[in-house]
């Protein structure tokens, strides 16, 4: 891996969240300063657009997908959570081409800071998930996608501890009822269901609670269910004391049965240790095929599975503090067909074997 | 058994002090986002001296290589190529057509390496040209290792053209090897060893050439012993090298520039009808003998003995680790399952090993504006996995240009993608349509198969003719064809546009029927009344009667459909009232005019032809 390009964030505080759009070529970020800025190339027009603001630290932001438009969403400490909209200039405007971000809604219902916010997959239409320090999960839904400020709330789900975030499965296969697992970095000793997972059920018409992952015992950070691969089993990535992969395999429902949610086989596939600290952050390729994981160490690893299903760590990504040279290539910039190891290259001019 | 045994590979982020920070990032298609942060929210957080930055990483550098964009592009007209090779072809027509393609493989890598050692030369000086060189370097290795595995693997050299293939492997890629047989060769008895050198073709079996070397072999050992050379000790040394005497080759040991060189010399000179499977032996011995000690080996020197032993899943591994890019052992890996190798040596993951690397290396080319394509190519001979890994990918290149997309749609409905062409089509339609791009929103819409954004979108022209009074992009409208039904307000935008050109044209008549119809078959929303009725009223207003008694009833009918059906409101607003005031008066226009043609009608039609 190499360091493409760097690019000033242009905020005055810390960034929380960082995200790219569904075709990488703009970039969200989120800070204390309170504000939510979008880039794009840089020296093109779209980049610099103004920024969209909270009153309050901005915890996480997310891209909705470009079928509903280009649209963001943040969750602040503020309580609040916020769906943004970009507005192209019309042409007879001064700011012709340039665009400019409107907030469309701001969602209120949350009683303290607002943790995470998740689009959902773009099957289930335009919906969005939050979770809160309050431990309540709320789900909702523009009916109209064409008017983005209304929003309604279709359901809340309480976890009974303090959520920390919360992620969709993406799985958009038909065998596979809308599913979200909640992660919660809630440190009392009572506190046993860190990680669950609630499915729908379309006879009920609500989510109810399908698993809790009681192995899981220490605060959660972050959570992840990775893209699928068109596989029958589910694969979801937790962000703990450690990096941990589980496998959910629902378990086949006789066929009278109706009703109750799923149940799954739970089995831990990794349990990497490697950050030495807390983990912060993990998240899935679009493949589904590399999760990288964020900890205290500083550092970003990560983890790939071979042919034979087994995973390792296979880079690290981590900062000496060295001057950012603007925006020319940095890192390994090695371009090859290329070897890690220059000694592929000596030991066929023979200058080290033998000599 | 894992390739990623290596070390994983650091990769350093500027601006960032990972002793006292961390990092957030997010992944792309084919990049990385990565910013410093400090996840302990509970401290207090420190106004940031200086302005943060965001990097972007990327993994596969070698995509943006222009050089190598070439080799990228041939070798995927081999694969593509190898792929459709006949497959009731056996026994040796297969083998020569596997081959062939092998040095169509290696061939396209001399090709790449000299393209870059013009570069490398003409910049020796600068970074750049010592970049050209490693390049330069990397290639020529892993010309090495395939022309090895062509030999062991595919070509399947049997004992006594093995060594001849081996010689010439080694001529080509060692060229002191020239100037030490000159040596050798030149203060030697040349008849002796020109038989020697004579190697047979075809016509000579094994056997035969074995006794006659054996013939020879002995004939040497005897001279050394009698001290035939012993007055000169250049001569005697060069005798015990001819005899393969290790010690003697080792001495001269600077004339040989690795280990491998050395194995096929003493091979040529002690073992020159070696089988394959005893190769290993002497491998292993040569390059121990080689190193004496001093040094180890290292990745090349493990992956050309993997070939030796014959452990075709060691190669690919140690090919894996030690190269980042996965082009070669991706197309090796392939060409090797086509010589059904993968199988035979009990490799029971093979097809998946094989598709596995195929699409890491695919993976890679869908992050390039333009490789993409040849993506596509890799994961439609994936039969396992390359379909959902093709629709995973497709839809996230960036459709810079409307060219581009078209691209990207083609393979998708060649492929029947249909989810696929849909989500694009959608992408592209609410792109337009936010750009107020109305004629391609609904052009996307219509490619989509969505009826309901087809309807958005012509409920929007509607509204652009209302507000103006003309529609845009009448040529799309006009020509809608077959699509209009694809949304009952399609189809009415479609058919009012008719109305326009048939009133256009003079054809009263026509449009006046288009124009009831459109009414009485519901096809019109309901909002849309008026402004038909309205429209009406020019013809009716013409000289002639256009409308018959009875289209002016079924007039009449809408008219007070649509007055009766309006609701009585509580307080109306000066601005209602003035509204109210308008309607009224159109209202009792329309009445009159009807009330006029149907007078009219009802004469004409009841009065005699020509009267």
């Amino acid at each position: 891996m190499f360091v493409a390009r760097s690019i000033a964030a242009d905020h005055k505080d810390l960034i929380h969240d960082v995200s790219f759009d569904f075709h990488g070529r703009r970039m969200a970020t989120c800070s204390s300063d309170q504000s939510v800025k979008v880039r794009a190339e840089p020296g093109s027009k779209r980049d610099l657009a103004r920024p969209a603001t909270h009153s309050g630290s901005v915890w996480r932001v997310t891209w909705a997908h470009p079928e509903f438009g280009q649209v963001l969403a943040s969750c602040s400490f503020d309580r609040t959570a916020a769906v943004w909209e970009e507005i192209v200039g019309e042409s007879n405007d001064k700011l012709r081409g340039q665009s400019h971000w409107v907030k469309r809604t701001t969602l209120v219902d949350s009683r303290t800071s607002v943790t995470d916010v998740k689009f959902a997959p773009k099957h289930m239409g335009l919906m969005l998930a939050t979770c809160s320090a309050d431990g309540i999960v709320r789900i909702y839904e523009a009916p109209d996608v064409m008017n983005l400020s209304q929003w309604s709330l279709q359901h809340e789900i309480s976890c009974k501890l303090s959520c920390s975030c919360i992620s969709w499965n993406p799985s958009s296969s038909r065998a596979h009822a809308p599913m979200i697992a909640v992660g919660s970095d809630d440190s009392s000793p009572n506190a046993m269901a860190k990680v669950q997972i609630f499915e729908y059920n379309e006879n009920t018409r609500k989510y109810a609670k399908a698993e809790t992952l009681l192995t899981v015992t220490d605060p959660v950070h972050d959570i992840a269910f990775a893209p699928n691969l068109g596989r029958s089993f589910h694969i979801l990535a937790i962000a703990t004391k450690d990096v941990r992969i589980f496998t959910l395999k629902p378990v086949r429902k006789e066929l009278t049965s109706s009703g109750g949610p799923t149940k799954f086989e739970i089995h831990i596939v990794a349990q990497f240790d490697n950050h030495n600290s807390q983990v912060w952050r993990v998240s899935w390729n679009i493949t589904g095929t590399v999760l990288a994981s964020s900890g205290d160490d500083g550092c970003v690893r990560l983890w790939k599975a071979n042919y034979m299903d087994n995973w390792k760590c296979t880079g690290i990504l981590k900062g000496n503090g060295s001057p950012v040279n603007g925006s020319s290539q940095q890192g390994n910039s090695n371009p090859s067909v290329g070897s890690n190891i220059p000694s592929l290259q000596n030991s066929l001019n023979g200058s080290s074997a033998g000599r | 058994m894992e390739e990623f045994d290596g070390e994983p590979t650091v990769t350093w982020i500027p601006g960032v002090n990972s002793q006292k920070k961390q990092m957030c990032f997010d992944w792309g298609p084919g990049e990385m986002l990565v910013c410093e942060t400090s996840f302990n929210k509970k401290e207090k957080s420190e106004m940031v001296a200086g302005c943060p930055f965001i990097h972007i990483i990327r993994k596969d550098i070698d995509v943006y290589s222009k050089i190598l964009r070439k080799l990228f592009n041939e070798s995927h007209g081999i694969f593509v190529g190898l792929q459709r090779i006949e497959e009731e072809l056996t026994g040796k027509s297969r083998k020569a057509q596997l081959v062939r393609v092998s040095k169509n493989y290696r061939s396209v890598i001399r090709a790449c390496m000299e393209e870059m050692h013009q570069f490398a030369v003409a910049d020796k000086d600068s970074a750049i040209g010592r970049q050209f060189s490693s390049q330069v370097s990397i290639l020529s290795a892993v010309e090495l290792i395939w022309n090895l595995c062509e030999i062991l693997f595919i070509e399947v050299a049997p004992a006594g053209p093995l060594l001849l293939y081996l010689l010439d492997w080694v001529r080509l890629h060692v060229c002191e090897v020239d100037s030490l047989s000159a040596d050798v060769l030149g203060s030697e008895n040349p008849s002796k060893h020109e038989s020697f050198w004579n190697l047979p073709g075809n016509t000579q079996t094994l056997t035969e050439l074995e006794l006659r070397w054996q013939h020879w072999h002995e004939e040497c050992e005897r001279h050394l012993q009698d001290g035939t050379f012993a007055s000169n000790p250049h001569l005697e040394s060069l005798c015990k090298v001819l005899l393969g005497d290790d010690a003697a080759l080792l001495e001269h040991k600077e004339l040989l520039s690795n280990w491998y060189h050395f194995l096929v010399t003493r091979l040529l000179y002690s073992q020159p009808t070696v089988k394959p499977m005893d190769l290993h032996l002497y491998a292993q011995s040569s390059l121990d003998l080689f190193l004496g000690g001093e040094s180890s080996p290292e990745p090349l020197d493990n992956i050309l003995m993997a070939a030796f032993e014959f452990d075709i899943h060691q190669v690919i591994k140690e090919c894996s680790i030690a190269l980042s890019n996965w082009w070669f052992v991706a197309h090796l890996t392939d060409l090797l399952d086509h010589c059904k190798l993968l199988q035979s040596h009990n490799l029971y993951f093979g097809s998946n090993m094989r598709e596995f690397l195929l699409l890491e290396y695919a993976s890679g080319l869908f992050a390039h504006h333009s490789l993409w394509q040849l993506g596509v190519d890799y994961c439609d001979h994936c039969p396992e996995l390359g379909r959902v890994s093709l629709e995973l990918h497709i839809e996230r290149i960036p459709l810079t240009t409307e060219q581009k997309a078209l691209k990207v749609l083609r393979v998708c409905e060649q492929r029947q993608m249909t989810e696929q062409v849909r989500s694009i089509c959608k992408v592209l339609a609410m792109k337009a349509v936010r750009n107020n791009r109305l004629g391609s929103a609904l052009s996307w819409s219509i490619r989509a198969k969505d009826a309901a954004f087809a309807t958005l979108v012509s409920d929007r022209f509607l509204r652009d003719y209302c507000e103006r009074g003309c529609f845009s992009d009448l040529d799309l409208i006009d020509n809608l064809g077959p699509a209009m039904m694809l949304s009952d307000r399609l189809t009415f935008l479609g058919k009012y546009r008719e109305f326009h050109r048939l009133y256009g044209e003079k054809c009263f008549v026509d449009a006046a029927s288009l124009l009831l119809s459109l009414m009485t078959s519901q096809i019109a929303p309901r909002s849309f009344w008026m402004t038909l009725l309205t429209d009406a009223l020019p013809l009716l207003e013409q000289k002639q009667v256009i409308f018959s008694a009875e289209q002016t009833y079924e007039l009449l009918r809408c008219l007070e459909d649509l007055t009766s059906g309006r609701p009585l409101c509580g307080e109306p607003d000066a601005q209602q009232l003035q509204d109210d005031d308008i309607e009224t008066t159109k209202v009792e226009i329309l009445r009159l005019a009807l009330a006029r043609n149907l007078a009219r009608s009802i004469i004409k039609e009841g009065s005699l032809e020509g009267s």
